[in-house]
């Protein structure tokens, strides 16, 4: 850690010093009824400080309410918890989309609440959502079911995280269900995509041997954390600071940043 | 059966620019909300039934050779994807009815699956 790296802007001649982040970008928690009921924000903290982490986003389905919660109980720690959703476009493909600022997430959760229909939860068969305090203490049940898919296309949900600042990568792109390349064919050539996220299923060799057409992009690979032993890890930025900005920098291979999968058992 | 007769037997709404569409011949239907199916599973000169309005499937027809695309439950592709498949001459139609029941009506006027 802190090692410094020389900048390779000509202009400002300027050495910044840039750290390690070694992330997993797509954690659930309680609030996801496909989650387990150990996924609260204590818990969720000290697992990711255990394995080494120091950067996680918290990426529930269509929903964000227990992202303060996670940001809280990480506070006075190393761990940084990027505001995030893993929202369900109308095409049913499941996106990351990562923020700076909890203020972001919120205007995304606006559309979000506008367009998901309101069906209520059926607990016995897809589960418990709660919202829940930094302390892992239950505050209420969210009665709108979140596994659906929103009425944002693929293309107007781009656009607002992107104008929103945040990040869009569509998630698991190799998997059948709610995965970019068997619901959209391919991914969409007009829009200015930064990353693609792999599922831990497959090896990044076999994804981009598979998937000839996500070869150009910058592979995120996640556990798409639904249980605590889910935590796969991988991502390392080498970046100034852990804000959407860096990561996409880091995705372009700019300013001395970069991005790579560590290998992983 | 030619798409003349398909689009005014279903009385579909044509998305697309107008030409003469008795000239276009369709042999076969495919139905899939899958992209990646559809790539595999249609055939050149098919007609295609999906609720997906995305760009992509304009890419896909254009792949294909597709006769031409009905977009199902008054799904709207937006002004940019209706221009591509202008561009690309590819035909796209419209029906408020679901999927299940234009097929059944395509089925009523012979048109069955691929032959293969």
């Amino acid at each position: 850690m802190g090692t410094w790296f020389t900048s390779n802007q000509k202009l400002t001649h300027k050495k910044v010093p840039l750290k390690t982040y070694l992330s997993e970008l797509h954690v659930h928690t309680v609030l996801s009824p496909c989650a387990g009921v150990e996924m609260i924000p204590p818990l969720i903290v000290k697992k990711a400080l255990d394995i080494g982490l120091n950067l996680i986003a918290i990426t529930d389905h269509n929903a964000s309410e227990n992202v303060p919660a996670v940001i809280k109980a990480a506070e006075g720690s190393d761990l940084t918890v990027l505001p995030g959703m893993e929202l369900q476009t109308e095409e049913d493909v499941h996106i990351l989309c990562l923020f700076d600022t909890v203020e972001q997430l919120n205007k995304l959760q606006e559309l979000v609440d506008k367009t998901l229909p309101d069906i209520k939860n059926n607990v016995e068969f897809f589960g418990e959502q709660f919202i829940v305090d930094q302390t892992g203490e239950f505050i209420q049940r969210k009665e709108r079911l979140l596994i659906n898919s929103t009425q944002l296309s693929f293309d107007e949900a781009f656009r607002s995280v992107t104008e929103l600042g945040g990040l869009f990568i569509p998630a698991h792109v190799n998997r059948q269900a709610f995965g970019l390349i068997d619901h959209l064919g391919f991914v969409p050539p007009d829009l200015d995509i930064e990353a693609l996220e792999i599922s831990r299923h497959i090896s990044l060799e076999e994804a981009k041997k598979n998937f000839p057409q996500i070869k150009k992009f910058p592979l995120i690979q996640s556990g798409d954390v639904h249980y605590i032993d889910d935590f796969l890890g991988v991502n390392q930025f080498i970046i100034e600071k852990p804000t959407i900005a860096e990561l996409k920098q880091a995705f372009r291979s700019i300013n001395g940043r970069c991005f790579t999968v560590i290998s992983h058992n | 059966m030619n798409l003349n007769e398909i689009i005014q037997n279903l009385n579909l709404k044509v998305l697309t620019n107008s030409k003469d569409f008795s000239t276009i011949k369709v042999k076969s239907g495919y139905c899939s909300d899958l992209l990646s199916c559809v790539m595999t599973g249609a055939e050149p000169e098919g007609i295609w039934i999906t609720l997906m309005s995305h760009s992509n499937i304009v890419a896909v027809a254009a792949l294909l050779d597709l006769a031409a695309i009905i977009i199902t439950e008054d799904a709207q592709p937006d002004q940019q994807t209706i221009d591509k498949a202008n561009e690309k001459d590819i035909i796209m139609l419209s029906s408020p009815d679901p999927n299940y029941e234009v097929i059944g009506q395509l089925w009523e006027l012979g048109l069955r699956a691929t032959k293969n």
